[in-house]
């Protein structure tokens, strides 16, 4: 086939495939329920009950925000809090989202208005201090954990948002702001604030200051750790074995509990007929695994601690995984302080058992 | 030379019509049943797709021997015989990450199943020839995940 007759051949091929997906696309509008099944539902529960991920169906939320501010996070997320931004979407798609998400609920959608609110930045920033960030946290950067998970006791029903989120201003209007505060969303800590004694201008004074965390940069809480190998790896200068026995030492040098040494290929190969060249060592401390969980119940993904001995090439590597990926992995900035922890432990024990 | 330029269009349409280049950093589903049914559900869909669980840590009885208050929490490693002979022996540092695992954890009624998206890896690791098997192993996990989660 000449090049001519092989191109024209692939316009045909892409005419057709390009009209049939247009087609598509045309007659079979994108599927919400199955959209928010594949995509929401592992975080925020089938019916939006929350999980891992806040609820969505708690009415005083949905009669509180417009789908406009469901649209911006689903494609903005939160950065470093969990909730990642949907990019590859389409329209189309976070719309048929969004009205899954709406049929979830009767609550009524609300009627927000996109205008800028005008106060005293100052005078909000005292009131923010005074009767906000004892759940928000001070500079607006949100409560601890993950939200609500059934997996582990939690002692609130909702984590309180992150104020000083980059995808948290992006999607929310002033209005929507002040409308929560005036108007509080019950079924969580969050209370109405003109209940509380203020006035409307005070809170206009405190949206002000909340829309101000938009000068500054983006704050710690929305920043992720950043790798440049997934592995941490050392070589030993001794055999297989001794340098299983050197890792063994070197965790019990760092409180860890062994759980078992057993070899790479166990239960791939008949049992006896396993390589010596390879070997993998568990260790745990249950301690910080359960303040990990509690961060985030999904980290288990990384612990307990996995390190692996493997002759190869004429040379005997000790390696474990980088945890540093776990914080962006997650999108999970609270991670970020443990896993430079776990990193640091990690690679204790295996510079003490290659040394 | 000539002969690799003619079949230019070829590769054209071959990447026009492959899968989306994006990769989620994370794999993980909901299964509406408890966790014992949805543990069987995941070891089922491992095998029926051609992967041997080798092990499953229990890491909640870790958690609950050493005093911690935890629901069911398990690590489920599995992968090919082939695989794990034959890439650390070419790609040793991939080594940390065999077995593969996934995560599987009770949440009230439901269970939560996931995984790291080995796709992710491709960053880290440059070697070509390892691409393909990150893109195997992804579309082999999805499939796993979207079969035990499948109501049944």
């Amino acid at each position: 086939m000449t090049l001519p007759r092989r191109l024209s051949t692939l316009i045909v091929l892409l005419t057709i495939c390009q009209t049939t997906w247009a087609a598509a696309v045309t007659t079979n509008p994108p599927d919400g329920h199955r959209l928010f099944s594949d995509n929401c539902a592992a975080c925020h529960g089938n019916d939006g009950q929350g999980g891992v991920g806040v609820p969505l169906v708690l009415p005083s939320f949905l009669s509180s925000v417009d789908n406009e501010y469901l649209r911006k996070t689903i494609r903005n997320g939160r950065a470093g809090r969990i909730m990642p931004a949907f990019k590859r979407f389409n329209d189309a798609e976070v719309d048929a989202i969004v009205a899954h998400i709406r049929s979830l609920s009767k609550a009524p959608h609300a009627k927000l208005s996109s205008e800028r609110i005008v106060g005293d930045p100052q005078h909000g920033k005292r009131l923010f201090a005074q009767h906000c960030s004892a759940c928000h946290g001070e500079n607006g950067e949100g409560g601890h954990g993950t939200g609500v998970t059934m997996s582990r006791p939690r002692n609130l029903p909702i984590l309180a948002p992150a104020l000083n989120n980059p995808g948290f201003l992006a999607s929310a209007e002033d209005s929507m702001i002040k409308h929560t505060l005036m108007q509080g969303r019950e079924g969580t800590p969050m209370v109405s604030f003109v209940k509380k004694g203020l006035s409307e201008k005070d809170i206009n004074d405190i949206v002000v200051y909340v829309r101000s965390f938009e000068d500054h940069a983006p704050p710690a809480s929305a920043t992720l750790l950043e790798t440049e190998t997934p592995v941490i790896v050392r070589e030993s200068p001794y055999s297989v074995e001794q340098t299983v026995e050197k890792v063994k030492t070197a965790i019990s040098g760092v409180n860890m509990r062994l759980i078992r040494v057993m070899p790479l290929d166990e239960g791939y190969v008949k049992e006896g007929a396993e390589s010596k060249k390879g070997v993998i060592v568990y260790a745990c401390d249950f301690g910080f695994l359960n303040k990990a969980l509690n961060v985030d119940p999904r980290v288990g993904l990384f612990l307990p601690c996995r390190i692996t001995i493997l002759q190869t090439k004429g040379k005997v590597l000790v390696m474990s995984v980088n945890p540093k990926r776990l914080s962006a992995i997650f999108n999970n900035s609270e991670l970020n302080r443990l896993c430079e922890e776990m990193t640091s432990i990690y690679t204790a024990i295996i510079e003490e058992a290659t040394l | 030379m000539k002969k690799l330029v003619s079949y230019i269009p070829v590769y054209l349409l071959a990447a026009l019509l492959s899968t989306p280049g994006f990769a989620d950093e994370l794999l993980m589903v909901r299964v509406d049943h408890p966790f014992p049914e949805a543990m069987n559900l995941l070891q089922e869909s491992i095998r029926a797709h051609g992967y041997t669980v080798s092990r499953v840590q229990r890491v909640d009885v870790g958690l609950t021997s050493s005093g911690y208050t935890t629901a069911e929490y398990r690590l489920v490693f599995f992968g090919k015989p082939a695989e794990i002979k034959s890439l650390p022996e070419k790609h040793p540092e991939l080594a940390a990450y065999l077995p593969l695992n996934i995560v599987i954890f009770a949440e009230g009624d439901d269970t939560i199943i996931l995984t790291a998206n080995p796709l992710s890896l491709e960053a880290f690791f440059k070697d070509p020839s390892l691409h393909g098997q990150f893109g195997r192993w992804e579309k082999d996990i999805r499939a796993i995940l979207n079969q035990a989660s499948a109501n049944k």
